[in-house]
């Protein structure tokens, strides 16, 4: 089981407290009527799916409730820094005090 | 060799001195008219049905691994053809009766067993959905029965009927066809077969790039191996189909979950059939070496990990504990994760992509074996034709842009 920090909370908890909610950082496009079939099929169904660091939306679930953003590698199955909804993401480069202990070099 | 009573009876009484590699470890050779990349059943099944069918011989089979040591060494071998829609009744009923006759096809025993699969209904919510895809099947001229509990523990005497468990059986759905087979034999069988029609399988051989000329078309791959050249190239690489996908530039409407699974220690028999359980997130069925046979669900996050959190296989194992009461003193000997793609709605990507003379077969998602026989067989005929065979049709990539969905969510959201 991961532990996962809630950006809000500040502590590392279990992951059965959260819920996994998709890739992040996916704009809605728009305006609706002039959005081609090719487009809303991007914005539904593709996704990256990396062999490595991915963005991702995670819910505090049964803790503070929130959404909050997470750059994990999905090889290590690591959380190198989780960050508050509404932040860009984090560059790949980030100072050793920003990541999670587990992402430290 | 052929396999039969005669070479087995020869062999006994030399000392078994005699038995041959069952297929060669060639080299790449610089071209190929077909690449197929990796050597799963189901990437084995289409250069088998390649050569047999097609008369297309000049295949290789790349495989970053070994063979079949993906999700074909990983997954718990169940084998039905009960689905919902139209759409996907065609394509595993076709499998179903490839697989019918498939130890004979190969000459090698895959040990095909129709022991019934029996899928439970715990609440009204799932009678419901479960006597629908029971008249659903029947429409399409596929078996399936509703069982009252009594029948079902009639039918698998271990399964606890009791009206006082937390998710009490309130009946079942059984396919009298469905069972299993055993896994690794299909990908021998298959590797065999297309050993001898001259298929090169090419192990430890990892594609690194697709290489593509100024029309866009491709041209062969890039490997740890060195370059092979191809016109067409068949990307069967189940949880790494993305990743495989993304060097001809594609973006796929996949996301890849570790899927756990696990087996106990051996016993005597005791189950007789496959017992599975979507609302409770459980199945179970007995290998012939004894060991009960448990699949777990997916992790809720993306991951290429081939592991999964312990808390996924301890939920499982409570369902199975009460589900067959006599399983709460086994130990569970080894447990594992295999990494499946998933598509939104459930049902497999089987055809040709926006890249000339690029086909996926990829989206099986939880369920992926018991199509083995029926996806390669597919597979190759779209290859072969540069078009859709009829039973693919559906399945293409297209459906995402054009919302034709196959959405069989409801029939295997965990179990499949």
């Amino acid at each position: 089981m991961l532990l996962i920090r809630c950006p809000y909370c500040g502590m590392d908890r279990p992951e059965i407290e959260f819920r996994h909610a998709g890739a992040a950082h996916i704009t809605r496009p728009g305006p609706p009527d002039r959005v081609t079939d090719e487009e809303w099929a991007a914005f539904l169904y593709l996704r990256d799916n990396p062999k490595g660091r991915v963005a991702e939306r995670w819910r505090h679930i049964h803790g503070c409730g929130r959404f909050f953003n997470a750059v994990r590698d999905t090889v290590t199955d690591v959380f190198v820094v989780t960050y508050k909804a509404g932040e860009p993401r984090p560059p790949e480069s980030l100072a050793p005090e920003a990541l999670t202990p587990e992402a430290r070099p | 060799m052929k396999f039969s009573l005669f070479s087995l009876l020869h062999q006994g009484l030399t000392g078994n001195q005699g038995w041959q590699p069952q297929w060669r470890d060639p080299a790449p050779k610089p071209a190929y008219d077909v690449i197929i990349v990796g050597a799963g059943g189901h990437g084995l099944a289409t250069a088998y049905y390649l050569a047999k069918e097609h008369g297309i011989r000049n295949i290789a089979v790349l495989e970053k691994g070994w063979l079949g040591g993906g999700n074909t060494g990983r997954n718990t071998t169940i084998i039905r053809s009960n689905y919902l829609w139209e759409e996907s009744e065609a394509l595993y009923e076709h499998s179903v009766k490839l697989w019918e006759t498939l130890s004979h096809e190969l000459n090698y025993n895959v040990m095909y067993s129709p022991r019934g699969v029996m899928m439970l209904a715990h609440s009204v919510h799932d009678v419901q959905v479960t006597k629908r895809h029971i008249h659903a099947n029947r429409l399409a001229g596929i078996d399936n029965e509703w069982l009252t509990p009594e029948q079902a523990q009639e039918f698998c005497p271990i399964l606890n009927i009791s009206r006082d468990i937390r998710y009490p059986i309130l009946g079942a759905a059984l396919q009298r066809r469905g069972g299993v087979a055993r896994h690794d034999a299909v990908a021998w069988g298959y590797a065999r077969g297309a050993d001898r029609l001259g298929v090169d399988i090419i192990q430890n051989c990892e594609v690194t790039a697709i290489r593509r000329d100024a029309s866009g078309r491709v041209t062969g791959v890039e490997t740890s191996r060195g370059p092979i050249a191809a016109r067409k190239i068949g990307v069967v690489a189940a949880g790494h189909t993305s990743v495989v996908m993304g060097m001809a530039g594609i973006r796929m409407p996949l996301e890849s979950f570790p899927l756990q699974a696990l087996v106990s220690e051996p016993v005597k028999p005791v189950m007789p059939c496959v017992v599975m359980s979507n609302t409770i997130h459980a199945y179970m069925s007995q290998s012939d070496k004894g060991e009960l046979v448990i699949g777990a669900g997916t992790d809720q996050y993306t991951s290429y990990s081939q592991t999964g959190g312990l808390h996924i296989s301890q939920h499982t194992l409570d369902a199975i504990c009460e589900l067959f009461p006599m399983t709460r003193r086994l130990r569970m000997l080894r447990n594992w994760g295999g990494i499946v793609d998933v598509t939104p709605d459930r049902s497999p990507i089987l055809g040709q992509t926006p890249v000339p003379g690029l086909f996926v077969n990829c989206g099986w998602g939880t369920g992926g074996f018991k199509a083995t026989p029926g996806s390669g067989h597919v597979f190759a005929a779209t290859i072969a034709r540069d078009e859709p065979h009829p039973i693919a049709a559906p399945f293409t990539l297209e459906r995402f842009t054009t919302g034709r969905l196959i959405d069989e969510a409801a029939a295997a959201a965990v179990a499949h």
